[in-house]
């Protein structure tokens, strides 16, 4: 049990790509922690560093207060979980649990004990005979899972475990890992593209892009408040529309996209009377009724998922998604009447893509 | 490829069978030949049906040898050749994993070219640098041993390239698994990567066994006792003797006692080969 505390982690590749920009990251103890961003964000490269497979550029690594900038991977007391497994392919499931106890001289009868114990958890009860290549996707994701628990490490690292198993094993798995986690109290860092399993597993959520960490925080938060526009479009799904606006009458209103005007809340957004910024609403945040306040916009495509229904209508030139709980009576070429709660709005600034928060009255 | 064509079959099974022939016949002769006496053997034509001679011929090769031919029975021959291709299958597989090993997964200045002088060595084969070898040999004094017999044969670039070819398949997550898990180098080397390529080291086992076994120049040169003649050399010797008609018939029983561990070698080795291949998994 310990926490992990990245201190400006640099790395830099020797062909000059720079995969992290002094990270500052800490993960407290038990607590679990998903790293999302898009591919080549240097969120593996984070995980490895964290994990001793790759050397630092610069800055430090702290596990459990103890500095492991220096140490190599096996003196980390940290264990990770391949996207690929790496079972080894010719030792069978009670062997790929057992190998790294092995390396640490554990008693024989300690190793027992405990591997079975790891394969009671997991399921593997029946299974400990058997080859990884005799074993199915779901099952060798709980040997990779067991190899890691078997050990009792400070901490798990996981790096997209789940993205080669199919749809529904994936959304089964992601509940198991994440009650294995609390059930064991083990610290957690778990890298992914998904945004889904992001929100679903993680306690803490960190989003990087290019190298950094463009916002951390827990997954409503980060939901409710994306800190910068690629945060507001790389979590919730579908993704949140973007459309052009401009600040009117002394910041009390926004003109979206030439088309309507919005009161925002409060005292609204004075310092940006007339700029242009960037406005995000997410798709589930539309309304369809007749008020004041809605625009009629034409219905491109619609999409009917049973329980909800995305909609995509076209604003002005742009396409924007709509999503409506339940099962909607409209066909494409119809115009729906639609608005937004201000609340609800999410402001960006044009040139650094930082969220503006209105004033309060 | 599924043809149901009668005439197809037909003529493909018939070229099998000719195929299979052309291969078997000359064996089937030299072993009749084996069985044959020394006055039977030189009828016109030579009988197709085995002799009574068996025993006789084989017995007298094994236990006494060739007189005309220093007289070295075959079984101390085929213990040197068996000596022999052992130490050179073995040499050379156990080198070769080494090298590929620290080319594939050790950091360290001139790897890359030390690789590529590895690789070049294949243009030399042992009849280009027979003199220079002999010589060092010699000097070393290692003639007539099976150090002398074995170690120049060693070192093996074919044999490194291809266990570096398969290293470079092994994905690098298990490497680090293994880190993670504790493994040092030689763990890793000895517990993961060596039973991972237990297929390619039986497969290379049998064609190094029977490129070691086949070795004729470099034993004609380097031994001059006949207590470590090898077999397919010692042949040589029974055919081109002196002021004598060689005796076939104890010839064609050294030959076909000296095919034996080869195919011994082929047919056993040949099941955990499938069986590796069957297996194989990444």
């Amino acid at each position: 049990m310990a926490e992990i505390e990245l201190d400006g982690v640099t790395k830099a590749y020797p062909n000059g790509v720079v995969a992290l920009q002094k990270v500052d990251l800490k993960v407290a103890d038990r607590e679990f922690l998903v790293v999302v961003g898009p591919s080549g964000c240097g969120k593996s490269t984070l995980l490895r560093l964290i994990a001793g497979l790759e050397t630092l550029s610069g800055g430090h690594v702290l596990i459990g207060g103890r500095d492991v900038t220096r140490l190599e991977p096996a003196q980390r007391d940290i264990a990770m979980v391949f996207q690929n497994y790496a079972l080894y392919p010719h030792m069978n499931v009670y062997n790929n649990m057992a190998y790294g106890l092995r390396n640490r001289k554990t008693p024989k009868p300690e190793i027992d004990r405990r591997v079975r114990e790891t394969a009671c958890i997991l399921g593997l009860e029946t299974m400990l005979e058997r080859k990884p290549r005799q074993l199915s996707g779901g099952q060798r994701q709980r040997v990779a899972m067991g190899r890691a628990i078997v050990r009792s490490p400070a901490a798990f690292l996981f790096d997209e475990p789940l993205s080669n198993l199919d749809a529904k094993l994936r959304v089964q798995m992601r509940g198991e890992i994440k009650r294995l986690q609390r059930r064991l109290g083990t610290t957690g860092v778990y890298v992914t593209h998904d945004q889904a399993e992001a929100m679903t597993m993680g306690d803490q959520l960190a989003v990087l892009r290019d190298g950094r960490i463009e916002q951390k925080g827990s997954p409503l938060e980060i939901y409710r408040r994306p800190a910068t526009a690629f945060v507001g479009g790389f979590i919730g799904s579908p993704a949140m529309n973007f459309l052009d606006g401009r600040i009117e009458e002394g910041g009390r209103k926004l003109r979206v996209a030439e088309m309507f005007s919005i009161v925002l809340p409060g005292a609204g957004l004075p310092e940006q009377e007339g700029r242009n910024l960037t406005v995000g609403i997410r798709p589930e945040h539309f309304k369809i009724n007749g008020n004041a306040a809605s625009v009629e916009l034409p219905v491109e495509l619609v999409e009917p998922l049973g329980g909800q229904t995305l909609i995509e209508v076209l604003f002005g030139k742009k396409i924007v998604t709509v999503s409506l709980d339940g099962a909607i009576a409209i066909k494409s070429g119809d115009r729906i009447p639609l608005s937004v709660d201000p609340a609800q709005l999410h402001l960006f600034s044009l040139e650094n893509e930082v969220r503006l928060d209105c004033i309060a009255a | 490829m599924v043809e149901h064509r009668p005439w197809l079959t037909f003529i493909a099974h018939a070229v099998l069978i000719f195929g299979a022939f052309i291969l078997a016949f000359p064996l089937w002769v030299a072993f009749v030949a084996s069985t044959q006496s020394a006055v039977s053997f030189n009828q016109i034509p030579m009988s197709l049906l085995p002799g009574g001679h068996f025993i006789e011929n084989y017995s007298a090769v094994l236990t006494r040898g060739v007189a005309s031919a220093g007289a070295v029975p075959v079984v101390t021959m085929l213990m040197n050749s068996l000596i022999m291709a052992m130490m050179i299958a073995v040499g050379k597989i156990a080198i070769s994993l080494l090298s590929a090993y620290a080319i594939v997964y050790f950091r360290f200045p001139f790897r890359k070219t030390i690789f590529w002088l590895i690789f070049i060595t294949l243009m030399l084969p042992v009849e280009v640098r027979i003199l220079p070898t002999y010589g060092v040999v010699a000097s070393l004094g290692m003639l007539n041993s099976y150090a002398g017999l074995s170690i120049p044969l060693i070192a093996s670039a074919t044999a490194t390239f291809l266990f570096r070819q398969y290293f470079l398949t092994v994905p690098e997550e298990l490497l680090e698994a293994a880190r993670l898990d504790g493994a040092g180098p030689w763990r890793f080397f000895r517990d993961i990567l060596i039973p991972l390529s237990r297929t390619n080291i039986a497969a290379l086992f049998v064609i190094l066994f029977i490129y070691g076994w086949n070795q004729y120049l470099w034993p004609l040169l380097v031994t001059t006792d006949p207590n470590y003649y090898t077999i397919v050399m010692g042949i040589q010797r029974m055919v081109t003797v002196a002021d004598a008609t060689p005796q076939w018939q104890l010839v064609m029983a050294t030959v076909i006692l000296a095919l034996l561990p080869p195919v011994i070698v082929v047919v056993g080795m040949q099941r955990l080969f499938i069986r590796g291949l069957v297996e194989i998994e990444k």
